[in-house]
């Protein structure tokens, strides 16, 4: 263990040293904006396989929240959401595969958290999704919040941040329970399904994607109460801050094109007619904001021209015009009493 | 009648099984097919078709098909991945099918041409062929190829490292000694993520060097590693008086071994081959772990669509039956050979 700290401790340290030596670089310097640049072709890390996030289709396109916005960022940078290259990643060789440049962002479901921005190396560009780790029981035993849960045997899958969670929630609140762990998630949910535990927990999201695969899903309900913060972003290196500023610019002018009300169906539209000075900005009528990202001016047009806005690629992999049906919660934009707030082009 | 009373129930502990495992059978095969067959669904393209069914739902597979063959290959470009399967499959018939005229010809054809072929009909690039990146490989298709090139390269790295074991030279047999038990005493699981995540950062320049290169590179010498030890077997298997008399005629080294030795010593271990090229078509699956989406890889992917979750019984059971044939088909065609490679001396 201390061995890997210091392994840690000194890829961190050599990063930063690396940093340091280059001093501060002049804007659109970025490295891997000109290797995606001149390859005419992002490299992006996701899941391999996880329900309205990523996943192939019948056809074998890649489909998802995560997916959509690797698109995004091509349309940004190439202008041309089809040029991206998806390589599938197990959530224990994603690190390593984004540190050895094999990609060149992550967008795989990923909990921003204090040790993987920092010594990891890492940093993380936004909040894509709001994500927590819930309980889901059946609606027979009549439950209605995680306290009444004492002495309860609990299915969850290993290897993630699921079962530390559940252990210091249940500990911090003075209740015993019997966690039964099993390698996937479709495991430990079927053992939850056949009676084996009383409740099933993992993310919220899980939860829903695992409750549609069921004939009976009135049967069972998903807890209020949220026992974690489980922010899910996208990464990328540490040090490369124009990457990051233009991954984080793009998911910030899909944010800001669904609060402006600018959709896939009416950005032409508005490009042309609007007199709506943020619309003029966002879409480059205005001003020069994507020269400061050294992008060309259409940048956010080709973002939400390509893909959409926040809000349409929520609903079309998540939301309701998904068979996921997952509510927006507090993935609603802040003026609709949710989470997600983007500062101003401006 | 005679023959169930002298097979079936012959002892009182004979029939007490017997009985026991025809209620097993009962017990287990009526469901089982009612649950593949007879309650099934068949047709549709949709999740809807199979609602309201108990049985299995097999229009999941049927709709995942393509992706579970070709992965990601564009579907204009899949008639090359069906040619080269299927000029692979009529060379190999071509050398089993006894009487075939021309056999030497075929051989070579099927060991120099054919790979040289299939490598540049899925690449692409050349003669017109809109280039396909391996990135796009999986499925079927990528099971395949990641077995067959390891194969057909772990044979020639497991002989040249058998005959290294048994060499007279120490440093030679102390560096084959050290690969092989370096290479067996790792999981593959860890080979294949050294190979992968690993060696770009030990050399910067290998990031270039495809992941599916990378990933075969691991296989093959992992695999040539077991091979090694298979033919070493073989090769102690062969009288001493055949390496003295091929001395004794003056044969020098390579020649008394290409000729004397070596095709008596890899026909003695025929089905230790096969046992190894078998284990290795099934450990082809793990390549999921440094995200190449094989066969189950694909349908783990699939089984995450939100289209279609909750038919992961339906996934498994395909998987199971495609590896069955192919494993099966492996073995049948290990015993075909045995028998020909052994007919002068059948017991």
């Amino acid at each position: 263990m201390t061995l890997h700290t210091a392994t840690r401790a000194f890829v961190s340290t050599l990063a930063v040293g690396i940093a340091l030596t280059l001093g501060p670089t002049s804007a659109r310097a970025g490295e891997t904006f000109d290797q995606v640049k001149q390859r005419g072709m992002l490299h992006c890390g996701v899941s391999e396989g996880l329900p309205g996030f990523s996943n192939p289709d019948d056809k074998g396109n890649w489909k998802g929240l995560d997916v959509e916005f690797c698109r995004a960022v091509a349309a940004a940078i190439i202008g041309d959401a089809s040029k991206v290259r998806f390589t599938p990643l197990s959530a224990r060789q994603r690190f390593e595969v984004l540190r050895a440049r094999d990609i060149d962002i992550l967008s795989r479901n990923t909990t921003w958290t204090q040790s993987r921005d920092t010594a990891l190396g890492f940093d993380f560009v936004g909040i894509t999704f709001y994500d927590g780790q819930g309980f889901m029981v059946r609606r027979e035993i009549k439950v209605m919040g995680v306290k009444q849960l004492d002495g309860a045997t609990v299915c969850l899958n290993i290897g993630s941040s699921t079962e530390l969670n559940l252990a210091d929630y249940f500990r911090a609140n003075r209740l015993k329970y019997t966690p039964v762990q099993f390698e996937r998630s479709d495991e430990a949910f079927a053992a939850y399904v056949a009676g084996r535990c009383d409740a099933y927990t993992t993310d919220i999201s899980g939860l829903v994607a695992q409750r549609s695969k069921l004939g009976d899903a009135d049967a069972h309900v998903i807890l209020p109460d949220v026992i974690s913060k489980e922010p899910l972003g996208p990464v990328v290196r540490h040090g490369d801050a124009e990457w990051t500023d233009l991954a984080r610019w793009t998911f910030y002018a899909m944010l800001n094109a669904e609060e402006l009300g600018i959709t896939a169906g009416n950005v032409d539209e508005l490009k042309a007619k609007s007199q709506n000075p943020e619309v003029r900005r966002l879409l480059g009528v205005e001003g020069q904001f994507g020269k400061n990202l050294g992008l060309s001016e259409d940048w956010a047009f080709n973002i939400v021209k390509q893909v959409g806005n926040y809000g349409e690629v929520f609903d079309r992999n998540l939301g309701p015009a998904s068979p996921l049906k997952l509510e927006r919660g507090l993935n609603r934009l802040w003026t609709e009493g949710g989470l997600q707030y983007a500062p101003p082009v401006r | 009648m005679i023959w169930v009373r002298k097979n079936l129930f012959s002892t009182p502990l004979n029939a007490l099984f017997t009985v026991l495992s025809l209620t097993l059978i009962a017990l287990m095969v009526p469901p089982a097919l009612d649950w593949a067959v007879f309650e099934a669904t068949w047709s549709g393209s949709n999740r809807q078709a199979c609602a309201g069914r108990d049985g299995a739902c097999w229009v999941f597979v049927k709709a995942r098909f393509g992706t579970f063959m070709y992965g990601f290959y564009p579907d204009p470009e899949r008639w090359r991945v069906d040619l080269a399967a299927i000029v692979g499959v009529a060379l190999a018939a071509a050398l089993i099918v006894p009487g075939t005229p021309r056999k030497g010809l075929i051989a070579t054809a099927f060991v120099v041409v054919y790979p040289v072929l299939t490598y540049f009909l899925l690449l692409g690039g050349i003669f017109g062929l809109v280039p396909v990146e391996t990135a796009k490989w999986g499925g079927l298709m990528l099971t395949l190829v990641v077995a067959a090139v390891g194969m057909a390269g772990s044979l020639p790295v497991g002989i040249l490292l058998a005959l290294g074991r048994r060499s007279s030279m120490p440093v030679v047999r102390g560096l084959c000694i050290a690969f092989i038990e370096l290479w067996r005493g790792v999981p593959l699981i860890t080979v294949l993520f050294m190979a992968s995540v690993m060696l770009p950062l030990f050399l910067p320049g290998a990031t270039d060097l495809d992941k599916l290169a990378r990933a075969l590179i691991g296989v093959t010498l992992f695999t040539g590693a077991y091979m090694a030890e298979v033919i070493r077997g073989g090769l102690q298997a062969v009288p001493r008086g055949q390496y003295e008399a091929a001395a004794a005629l003056g044969l020098g080294y390579w020649s008394m071994m290409i000729l004397i030795i070596l095709p008596q010593a890899l026909r003695a271990v025929v089905p230790g081959i096969v046992n190894t090229f078998i284990a290795l078509l099934k450990d082809t699956t793990l390549v999921l772990v440094i995200g190449l989406l094989d066969l189950l890889g694909m349908i783990h992917a699939a089984l995450a669509d939100p289209n279609w979750l909750g038919f992961a019984a339906e996934g498994y059971v395909f998987a199971g039956v495609v590896f069955w044939v192919l494993c099966f088909g492996l073995s049948r065609l290990s015993l075909r050979i045995e028998a020909k490679v052994n007919a002068d001396r059948r017991r």
